[in-house]
């Protein structure tokens, strides 16, 4: 059964690896697997993209911009947001659950922080991805510019804060929810947002009760925050900021007090 | 080499100690006051049916639960609160081994070696484990066998001081079996304490330095495989070449209290169809051989086999579950 290259020793020697050694490894792992679903990688990648290539293309959505692709460009940078944090994360954690891979982890020397600090790094290498990709289509594909006033602080406190309340949301799923409910509620969710979320449709051209609803939501705050920081449109940022960090404090406080790791 | 651990406690300690361990869900006890020692660099069994409380007992040990009672002790630790030192030292392997399903062999045992300081080259222990072959087969298209067999990989990995294995043959084949046992004693011989459960008795006969049979949550036995086995009480046990009636059974019984041996025997039936029978209730003599031999004789049926004494640790274990049923009724 082996070839000589057998393990010859069992004499113990334990020890844990440096925590930031583990965290990468486990990162690593993550990304892999992410890369490895196809699923994953429609809802991170194809989905995004073709919606941003086909709405930038046939004009048929009643923008508010010049062009439709400085409305469209921050509308689905917010949905791989989306995608990522609460679609991504949170299927693939409800699913380790319900296999007890986080059980076993658990078990193992990597600390609960690691495995959190892990899964946050995959989830902000997949998004670098995401807007790096996005980006390079609008600019080279449709001849995007950064707008007037850009900030890029403005943009990473979007994303950073967006992150935050959409992974919080999908932690929150998957760690209260049954995998097939998670799987479906995050879905849902993302369709969801996608329709009335200020991604694709602007907020405005919505029925009066569903845009005060959508106003409320952080999907189309952290659109408008995006459009902001991108030059795409004028205004305060702090508005729509401090609600994306709001729901970003909620879900994260109430996924960390819910969750269920078995 | 040394120690990444020291452990509380010095060498000559147990390693595992429990004392009147109780956990209860809802209101019932599912493990009920529980006590035992392990020695270090000993291979402990805890036998018993499925639903004993073996997996809650042992996932108090590996710090998941919190006990409802009693007091346990891993390398000198308290599990529940001292977890981080514990979780580097002692390997596991759980009964759902929780390995994402689109992962590989290879990668899983890399990660994991990735979490202790020495581990263990990981192609090495994939080829010690038998899975070189299938190092890069996803989890989900592994074998049941190969699937447990990646289960103790992870537990090995770390180079554990102790392992806390929960049912490690399940699903293996027979020579999967006999070489998960060969990698177990050679834990021993290397000084690694391991604790196994498992329902197999083969798995604590040919391994284990003692074993524990627990049901219902409580010890019913505690000694050396050989010293369980050899406390089954002497019986007569014999085979026939077919099957008597239960009416025949009943003239044996009759014949046996009657003037050729005088004692009360019930005829207990080993095998249903095979001809396997068990004298219940009594004491194996030379008369109560003739005697049986002569009723055999005069109804024409052949004895294939006669045999007495203590039984096997498989009839002794199937006694103190009996015993332990019939105790709590």
């Amino acid at each position: 059964m082996t070839d000589g290259r057998a393990v010859t020793s069992w004499t113990p020697a334990p020890g844990a690896a440096p925590v930031w050694r583990a965290t990468l490894a486990q990162a690593a792992m993550e990304l892999r697997l992410t890369a490895r679903r196809g699923e994953n990688l429609l809802v991170t990648l194809v989905i995004p993209v073709a919606l941003l290539v086909f709405f930038a293309s046939v004009n048929v959505l009643p923008t508010t911009t010049a062009r439709p692709i400085e409305f469209l460009l921050p509308g689905i940078l917010a949905l791989a947001v989306i995608s990522t944090s609460l679609v991504n994360l949170g299927i693939a954690t409800a699913y380790e659950r319900a296999y007890g891979v986080l059980k076993r982890l658990g078990g193992s020397p990597l600390p609960r922080g690691g495995l959190v600090a892990a899964k946050i790094l995959a989830v902000v290498a997949i998004e670098l991805v995401q807007l790096a990709l996005l980006v390079a289509i609008a600019a080279l594909g449709f001849g995007w510019t950064l707008g007037p006033g850009a900030s890029l602080t403005v943009v990473l406190a979007a994303l950073g804060s967006g992150t935050l309340a959409f992974a919080g949301l999908g932690l929150l799923m998957a760690g209260t929810l049954r995998a097939e409910a998670t799987l479906a509620g995050a879905n849902g969710l993302y369709l969801l947002l996608l329709l009335v979320g200020g991604v694709v449709v602007p907020v405005d051209q919505l029925p009066a009760l569903l845009g005060d609803i959508a106003r409320l939501l952080p999907a189309a705050a952290l659109a408008d925050a995006l459009r902001i920081g991108l030059g795409m449109s004028t205004g305060n940022a702090v508005g729509p900021l401090a609600l994306v960090l709001a729901w970003g404090i909620a879900t994260s406080l109430l996924a960390i007090k819910l969750f269920r790791w078995e | 080499m040394t120690l990444g651990v020291a452990a509380a406690g010095g060498q000559d300690d147990p390693a595992i100690v429990v004392r009147g361990l109780v956990k209860r869900y809802g209101g019932r006890a599912v493990v009920d006051g529980l006590s035992f020692d392990i020695g270090r660099g000993e291979i402990f069994g805890l036998l018993g049916p499925n639903g004993a409380g073996k997996t809650t007992a042992v996932e108090i040990l590996e710090g998941y639960r919190k006990a409802d009672g009693g007091e346990v002790r891993v390398l000198g630790l308290d599990p529940a609160r001292d977890a981080s030192p514990l979780r580097p030292t002692v390997g596991l392997m759980l009964q759902e081994n929780g390995i994402y399903p689109q992962a590989r062999p290879a990668e899983i045992v890399r990660l994991f070696a990735r979490f202790h300081a020495r581990p263990h080259d990981p192609d090495a222990l994939l080829d010690t484990v038998g899975l070189l072959d299938a190092a890069t087969t996803p989890y989900r298209r592994l074998s049941g066998g190969q699937k447990q067999r990646l289960g103790l990989a992870l537990a090995l990995v770390g180079r554990p001081e102790l392992v806390i294995l929960d049912e490690p043959t399940a699903g293996m084949d027979p020579a999967g079996k006999a070489a998960a046992r060969e990698l177990i004693a050679d834990l021993r011989s290397a000084g690694v304490t391991v604790l196994l459960t498992t329902h197999e008795l083969a798995d604590v006969e040919r391994l284990a330095d003692r074993v524990a049979v627990i049901d219902h949550g409580r010890l019913v036995a505690l000694a050396p495989p050989s010293e369980l086995a050899s406390g089954a009480p002497q019986r007569l046990r014999f085979t026939l070449d077919r099957a008597l009636t239960d009416e025949e059974s009943r003239e044996l019984e009759a014949a046996l209290a009657g003037e050729s041996a005088g004692v009360e025997a019930s005829v207990r039936v080993l095998g249903e169809g095979v001809g396997r029978y068990r004298l219940d209730g009594a004491d194996p003599s030379p008369a109560l051989v003739r005697a049986v031999a002569a009723w055999c004789a005069d109804r024409g049926a052949l004895v294939v086999e006669l045999r007495t004494g203590g039984g096997t640790l498989e009839e002794r274990y199937l006694e103190l579950l009996g015993a332990e049923a019939r105790h709590r009724d």
